[in-house]
């Protein structure tokens, strides 16, 4: 066999590791549904949900506790199946967190609670322009 | 009033460019034949280029001259933008971005035309081809019901749909959104236009090679665009870094590289193009290493395309923070991406048999074997990093067929991307060593082994002493220390034998010791950055949270000290920086109808000693800008302050920026996570009435006090003072930590009404009001009000010897310029003996 080959065959083993690890790797967007019955039955993967932060009739922000110490804090979220969810996040609250239109939380579940590793947030003021102001 | 005529000229600037472009092109087509076509090209040519010339400085006098009716000025920029600033606007839309390419891609081509002859008509056609593409992209004409492009030149009323327009279409709004706060920063003003040129000139490397392929001159392409190439490199190299750097000074991730899709989708095409100029060294004398080098440069710049499509089509969506907004135009990307692909495809097939393969087994002694071996670690890094970083492509892909894949990133892409980067840094560290053995010498096993022997000593000696000072006890760490340190002693001791000989040959060694001094300094400061606000104290807030979880911020609340670490820290408080003074003291100063003016409302004395006087006028550098000044002291007395800073945007949020102590060991990055919303009411305690005598102490929120003396009042502003009214101004002096404070409450009969002006003290949360005078005791009473103190929320990292990272960096780019000079020369010597 010449050297090339063995070399060819290399690089070819890395290169389908790259992608079975990057399958193995890759995070999933889901619900809290699935997320939840991904925890239950042991899965210790961390997941991507899309929601908005709980609001109540009057479209005030509901469910948001922060520690005394301001280190973490708990929302509640409400995913694209309008399945609402307790959220905790062992950071400080992101200043413009309540002003934001969309939440990514990235994590898993805790018993019932979801814990967030990273949250992405996307605020309506960042992406599109506002009405003029005269 | 709407200028109308400013706007049209751009656009028709635009359509002379496209047009112009367009037939360049074809005009070339036809010059690699004939003579007098490709003298018209380049007549062509040169429109063009004053064409793209005339786009940029209109669309710089719409900005410049604050002409709000056209939403490109309106959406970037503001009044008060300084004018480094402005010019950096142009690279905040998405439209400014391709005309900086543009731009850029037409000097190259004058550059091109200007230092060639035989090669100049087939390798301008694909630059040409480029331009009409990217013109393309910002024409905004509307063909077939097909939009095609996004224009600069749009006016606000036909981007926006508001009311306002309808009552009046000659409406002009009085200021515009303003730039990007992240864009506010010099390294913005210079990193865009370099990492552009690094994307412009990819083009050059690829021409030459298609222009060879088109002519049948598929060898000889290789010495012209070699320099080329591997200016390129340097340029996007150099852009990638400032990027970089300006990641690491601005946004408060906490680092200088985070893998973002963004990052990655440039870093691809900066490895293949890498890999290309070692396999187009190694052409020479082997002729697989010439079907490499098509390869690679085809792969460079066809990747160079698959980045601005992922960055500009709106794909990464979230995943990405600093992804353009789509503007529309995916479907064009599309095209032009899949244009240059398929046409390269189309060249390479046709040229293919007729490149000579070699049959000869290439020995493990020679250049070409280690030459390979980098390239192709090289192209495995870079597949590694292009396959998740596709991952929306894949979820978009899926969609058309009916399937939902809901793939998202690795969650935690900086360990994901560093688990494999490192292994293959580890073998580009040992290949670019012991490959430089065999670049001068003939060697076989025994002369290899001779070689070898006294870097690989050198090598143990000085691992040992770097392992035993700096504890690198991780495996993996180790064994790149170990192979990066070999890489800079074998490569030091090539550079050692040049310098007897020849050291414009030096270009190799030199990039080679600075990429692995790069390797030690990212091992360094990343792998070793420790954060040193980590609290340490155990306790969970909520026994919700799993126990390994970290927390790494430190709570401090004004002027209280508190230790972390070596160090003890003091937040004394927010500070505008003043043009001059400096930092000044946010309580002495009120904002004024002018964003870039304060006013004093409180005397100070400024850091260089002189008195300023209250109702002095202060100019601020940005008025958005508020900075924390956070103390920090060391336990043998050695004391320094950081200024990390907030700014408060109406378009963006609230974006916070770190701040760095840089000694020569290590960097002290801080910065601040949160702070209290300054929108928001302050909450006071319940009222706390004191009844003092003139001169008697009390206590106020844990500080003394005392109520120093009262003054009587012939004027107050804002309020008219008639024979019979009474006003009264009491004193009180506080103890602060640092300063004494002196609160002046007033006191105020009016038609027999009592009016009450408090006096608030921020640094010591308290407020103070006269409730009465009592002629009888001879006493006054106080309401005393007391509200959360100041605090912020800081995160604080220690980054080791980044300085290595950084001097390597400089290292890589005299190298290049060493490599790039000695080809350079042999080019022009060559196209002067008339063998191009």
């Amino acid at each position: 066999m010449k050297k090339s080959h063995i070399l060819g065959i290399v690089v070819i083993a890395v290169a389908i590791s790259v992608i079975v690890s990057t399958a193995g790797d890759a995070s999933n967007y889901v619900s809290f549904g699935e997320a939840k019955s991904l925890s239950d039955s042991g899965a210790d993967k961390k997941i991507h949900v899309v929601g908005t932060l709980k609001k109540d009739q009057a479209g005030e922000i509901v469910g948001i506790e922060t520690s005394p110490d301001q280190m973490a804090f708990k929302f509640m979220m409400v995913d694209e199946n309008n399945f609402s969810q307790k959220v905790i996040f062992a950071e400080p609250m992101p200043t413009d967190f309540t002003k934001s239109e969309q939440v990514v939380v990235v994590g898993a579940y805790n018993g019932d609670i979801f814990v967030a590793d990273k949250i992405l947030l996307k605020c309506p003021s960042k992406y599109q322009e506002e009405e003029i102001k005269a | 009033m709407v200028h109308y005529f400013i706007g049209n000229l751009g656009h028709l600037f635009v359509i002379v460019a496209f047009v112009a472009s367009l037939l360049a092109t074809i005009s070339y087509i036809r010059g690699v034949q004939d003579d007098s076509m490709k003298q018209f090209g380049s007549i062509l040519f040169y429109v063009h280029t004053g064409a793209v010339i005339g786009i940029v400085v209109t669309l710089f006098l719409i900005i410049n001259q604050h002409y709000f009716e056209y939403h490109y000025a309106w959406s970037h920029t503001s009044k008060f933008l300084p004018i480094y600033y402005q010019v950096s606007s142009f690279w905040n839309g998405q439209e400014g971005s391709f005309l900086l390419w543009m731009f850029w891609t037409a000097i190259l081509g004058v550059v091109l035309i200007r230092t060639n002859k035989e090669w100049r008509a087939p390798v301008m056609i694909f630059v040409s081809l480029t331009q009409v593409f990217l013109t393309s992209m910002i024409m905004g004409v509307v063909f077939l019901d097909l939009k095609l492009g996004s224009s600069p030149f749009l006016l606000l009323r036909d981007v926006i749909r508001d009311p306002v327009f309808a009552m009046n279409p000659e409406f002009v709004p009085e200021d515009g959104n303003g730039l990007n706060p992240l864009l506010q920063n010099y390294w913005m003003v210079i990193h865009p236009p370099t990492l552009f040129l690094g994307f412009a000139s990819t083009v050059v490397p690829f021409a030459y090679c298609l222009g060879g392929l088109w002519t049948g001159n598929f060898k000889e392409w290789i010495r012209p665009a070699l320099p080329w190439a591997q200016f390129s490199a340097l340029v996007l190299g150099v852009g990638i870094l400032m990027g970089a750097y300006w990641a690491y000074e601005t946004l408060n991730f906490g680092g200088y590289w985070n893998w973002d899709p963004v990052e990655n989708a440039i870093y691809v095409p900066w490895l293949t193009l890498v890999a290309a100029i070692h396999t187009m060294i190694a052409y020479k004398k082997n002729e697989s290493a010439l079907k490499a080098s098509i390869l690679m440069v085809i792969a460079t710049f066809v990747l160079i395309l698959y980045s601005t499509f992922l960055t500009r089509s709106g794909i990464l969506g979230e995943t990405s923070v600093h992804s353009f907004t789509d503007l529309g135009l995916q479907g064009q990307l599309l095209l032009y991406l899949f244009a240059f692909l398929i046409l390269s495809i189309v060249l390479c097939v046709k040229i293919w048999k007729r490149i000579p393969a070699t049959e000869e087994e290439t020995s493990m002694y020679s250049r070409e074997f280690w030459i390979f071996m980098g390239a192709t670690v090289l192209c495995l890094m870079a597949f590694q990093v292009i396959v998740p970083t596709s991952i929306p492509v894949y979820n978009d892909v899926a969609s058309w067929f009916g399937i939902e894949l809901n793939l998202a990133p690795p969650v935690d892409q900086v360990a994901y991307y560093t688990k494999y980067q490192m292994w293959f840094s580890i073998f580009i560290a040992l290949l670019s060593g012991t490959g430089q053995f065999f670049w001068w010498k003939k060697m076989d096993r025994s002369a290899f082994v001779n070689e070898i022997k006294s870097p690989l000593l050198i090598t143990m000696v000085l691992s040992t002493i770097i392992f035993l000072i700096a504890k690198v006890y991780e495996p993996f760490y180790l064994i790149l220390l170990v192979c990066s340190v070999y890489s800079i002693v074998a490569n030091g001791k090539i550079l050692l034998g040049l310098k007897r000989t020849n050291l414009k040959l030096a270009g190799g060694s030199v990039t080679h010791i600075g990429i692995a001094m790069m390797l030690i300094g990212i091992l360094f400061s990343s792998g070793y950055s420790k954060i040193i606000s980590k609290n340490n104290t155990g306790l969970l807030w909520s026994n919700e949270l799993p126990d390994e979880v970290n927390q790494d911020n430190l709570l401090l609340f004004l002027n209280e000290p508190r230790q972390m670490g070596d160090y003890s820290l003091t937040y004394r408080g927010l500070r505008k920086k003043t043009r001059e003074h400096g930092f000044v003291d946010i309580d002495y100063l009120v904002n004024t109808n002018h964003p870039l003016k304060v006013q004093v409302i409180d005397p100070f004395i400024s850091i260089e000693g002189d008195s300023i006087a209250r109702g002095d006028t202060l100019n601020l550098i940005n008025g958005e800008n508020s900075y924390f000044e956070v103390v920090y002291q060391k336990a043998d007395g050695k004391v320094f302050t950081l200024f990390p800073r907030v700014q408060q945007n109406k378009k963006m949020g609230t974006v916070y920026s770190p701040d760095i102590n840089r000694t020569s060991t290590a960097d002290l990055y801080t910065h601040v996570r949160v702070y209290p919303d300054p929108e928001q009411e302050l909450t006071w305690s319940k009222t706390d009435t004191v009844e003092l005598q003139m001169g008697q102490t009390f206590f106020v929120n844990d500080y003394a006090a005392q109520f120093t003396g009262i003054e009587p009042m012939k004027s107050i502003a804002g309020f008219d003072i008639a024979p019979g009214d009474l006003a009264v101004k009491a004193f009180l002096e506080i103890q602060g930590e640092f300063e004494t404070y002196r609160a002046e409450p007033i006191y105020l009969i009016q038609n027999r009404m009592a009016g009450r002006i408090p006096d608030v003290i921020n640094d010591i949360a308290s407020k103070f009001t006269i409730l009465s005078i009592n002629p009888t005791t001879n006493t006054f009473s106080f309401a005393l009000n007391t509200t959360q103190k100041d605090w912020i929320i800081m995160e604080a990292v220690e980054k080791p010897w980044i300085n290595i990272l950084w001097i390597g960096t400089f290292l890589m780019v005299f190298g290049f310029v060493i490599a790039i000079m000695r080809r350079y020369s042999e080019f022009m010597k060559m196209r002067d003996k008339g063998v191009e």
